[in-house]
């Protein structure tokens, strides 16, 4: 069992990327997550492992340091929270563009604008939809507890590499705010020089050598439609790779259910209550929580469409995920949308009201 | 004394004996650059310094957005292409994960003194170990002529169509000035490729500035007063001569600071 620990949902993803060999962090303070920066600040990893942490001057200077620091081949993080990933948005497009692996985490706050400081859910649509300019897809992870917080850091880090593409991990103000018991993962070393020549060598700057090895350009430019229309095909040969392979959620009580509801990050944790109290008052309600946003999980709820009689989503926001929903029912059971805003969280109780009114009842 | 040497020329230059080549730090690929335009000497000077230095494979560089968007197709190094404007975030990046490399920028005056200005003053007060060549001919050359932040007073751009008036438009930046206050910086310079001598005098630098990085002083900043032909409506000689008489009247030539000088 490895070390445990009472910590932040910031606190342990911080923590986590010292110990999952992460290179480097940069960032730029923002509630409600700037704990990351001050967690690692405070810890000196590049004590530890060598990590370099630096304080960027904006999240624009952020994203683009993270995009010159991951063209080397390593493992480069940048967290934030909503007002300073949507400055982010043109770098990750960048990114995407060029087929760089990279880490950003949305701590997500309320919106549009300023907004809140306080949690929120409704940056789902820029996190999965493209956000950035130009055709392109994260891999979205939406962790629902403080474990999932320090375990989806590696995790996005081998997705990154794996398919050589941008990985958010999107969490909200609720889980990086709240402290639980988590177990800390055994910490991997960083990769050397020398291991990031043998196995990116193919597309990181290593420094050209003539002879020795290719040069390598790491570019989204491309002036001639043809080829651009190419490499946009073959982006999007990797994202049907990605659908195909990287599907991730988890279904409760959902074997007699009929009645279902849909939420992730802390909506899903809220809502396993509510399926509780629904359980004891003899509804037969089960929940599934995607756990990648993107791929989104259709086949898993279209294959549960028919026995049920209603779907009800659960989000801190006006309804984004619930357009999945509706694409993966395909409009053949009710489906409806619960959401508080601005900060506001719902209760479990309220959302036991509002499914038996709009989906029992209705 | 001078002596009278007689040396006939046969014997200064044998048949077959190659007393210039191109290096091979530049490509093959030619040169998206105008004739006349100073960015073609400027990519050849400073490959020529990283090449006589023997660092081609320690150095990555960053390309940037204008007329030297495509200088990786030119440069034979390892090389990434950043958004407009973030270059030298970026070569933060790469020099804080490898600082083992020589890492630089190469940009120009609307990509580093206008929607980069924010990251160019903030990587130099950070002393970020890297090399910054800017390249200021007064002008956006790739979009077709609009102002700059460099363009001078008075003078005619597509979007100064009557020349610039700083009641409307603001004061030519001169942002080279700005990073020679910064206590990051260790050179700051500003040189010019129009004549041979001042192709001596950058390359020079150049060396100087590379040498510094390999020391880590701290940032090295090279601005090139270039031309812009075709932005100017100018034939090259005309642009080189409006460059002597106009631009290095207000944007004048020598190190502006160098922390190696006693």
């Amino acid at each position: 069992m490895g070390e445990v620990r009472l910590m932040k949902g910031n606190e342990a993803i911080a923590e986590a990327m010292i110990r999952a060999g992460v290179d480097a962090y940069f960032g730029y303070p923002i509630t409600p997550q700037s704990e990351v920066i001050e967690y690692l600040t405070a810890e000196k990893p590049w004590e530890r492992t060598g990590m370099v942490v630096l304080q960027a001057e904006s999240e624009l200077a952020a994203i683009n340091m993270v995009y010159g620091a991951a063209s080397c081949g390593k493992k480069v993080i940048t967290t934030s929270s909503s007002p300073g990933i949507s400055l982010m948005q043109e770098g990750i497009s960048y990114i995407a563009g060029s087929e760089v692996p990279a880490v950003i985490v949305n701590v997500v706050r309320g919106g549009p604008g300023l907004g809140t400081i306080q949690p929120s859910q409704a940056d789902y649509f820029q996190a999965t939809k493209g956000g950035g300019h130009g055709d392109y897809h994260l891999i979205v992870l939406a962790p629902a507890s403080v474990q999932e917080m320090a375990d989806f850091v590696p995790l996005a880090f081998d997705l990154a590499f794996k398919y050589l593409n941008p990985v958010m991990i999107l969490s909200d103000g609720v889980i990086g705010q709240m402290m639980e018991k988590v177990e800390l993962f055994d910490p991997i070393p960083r990769w050397t020089n020398e291991e990031i020549e043998q196995m990116h060598g193919d597309w990181a700057l290593v420094g050209y050598k003539p002879g020795k090895n290719k040069r390598h350009v790491i570019t989204s430019l491309d002036l001639v439609p043809e080829t651009q229309e190419q490499f946009v095909l073959k982006l999007k040969k990797k994202y049907e790779e990605i659908e195909k392979n990287e599907v991730r959620y988890e279904t409760f009580n959902t074997e007699d259910a009929e009645y279902l509801i849909v939420a992730y990050g802390s909506s899903s944790r809220i809502s396993q209550k509510t399926m509780q109290l629904a359980r004891e008052q003899g509804i037969k309600l089960g929940l599934l929580r995607p756990i990648t946003l993107y791929p989104f999980p259709y086949e898993p709820i279209r294959k549960l469409v028919p026995q049920l009689k209603g779907v009800l989503t659960v989000e801190m926001s006006l309804g984004q995920m619930v357009e999945d929903v509706k694409l993966a029912t395909e409009c053949k059971v009710p489906v409806e949308h619960y959401g508080r805003l601005g900060g506001m969280i719902p209760s479990p109780e309220e959302i036991l009201d509002v499914l038996k009114t709009k989906i029992i009842g209705g | 004394m001078a002596q009278d040497i007689k040396i006939s020329p046969e014997e200064i230059i044998k048949k077959g004996q190659v007393i210039f080549k191109k290096t091979s730090l530049l490509t093959d690929k030619v040169f998206s650059y105008c004739p006349g335009c100073g960015h073609g000497v400027a990519h050849r000077l400073f490959m020529e310094v990283i090449d006589e230095m023997g660092l081609q494979s320690d150095t990555l560089g960053v390309a940037s957005v204008g007329c030297s968007v495509l200088s990786y197709e030119f440069m034979n190094i390892d090389m990434v292409e950043a958004p407009h404007g973030r270059a030298t975030a970026l070569a933060t990046g790469m020099k804080r994960v490898r600082p083992d490399k020589i890492v630089f920028t190469y940009q120009g005056d609307g990509d580093l003194a206008a929607i980069g200005t924010s990251e160019t003053i903030h990587t130099c007060n950070r002393g970020e170990n890297i090399t910054i060549i800017f390249i200021n001919n007064g002008i956006y050359g790739m979009t077709g002529g609009q102002m700059a932040p460099t363009t001078l007073l008075g003078m005619k751009t597509s979007t100064t169509p009557y020349g610039r008036d700083h009641r409307l438009m603001g004061y030519p930046l001169k942002i080279t000035e700005i990073v020679a206050q910064l206590p990051g910086t260790a050179y700051v310079t500003r040189q010019a490729v129009h004549t041979p001598a001042l192709v001596r005098k950058t390359k020079k630098a150049m060396q100087k500035a590379i040498k510094y990085q390999l020391e880590g002083r701290g940032t090295t900043f090279i601005e090139i007063v270039s031309n812009c032909n075709s932005g100017w409506k100018m034939t090259p000689l005309q642009a080189n001569k409006w460059l002597e008489e106009n631009m290095l009247k207000f944007y004048k030539l020598g190190d502006l600071k160098d922390v190696g000088k006693k």
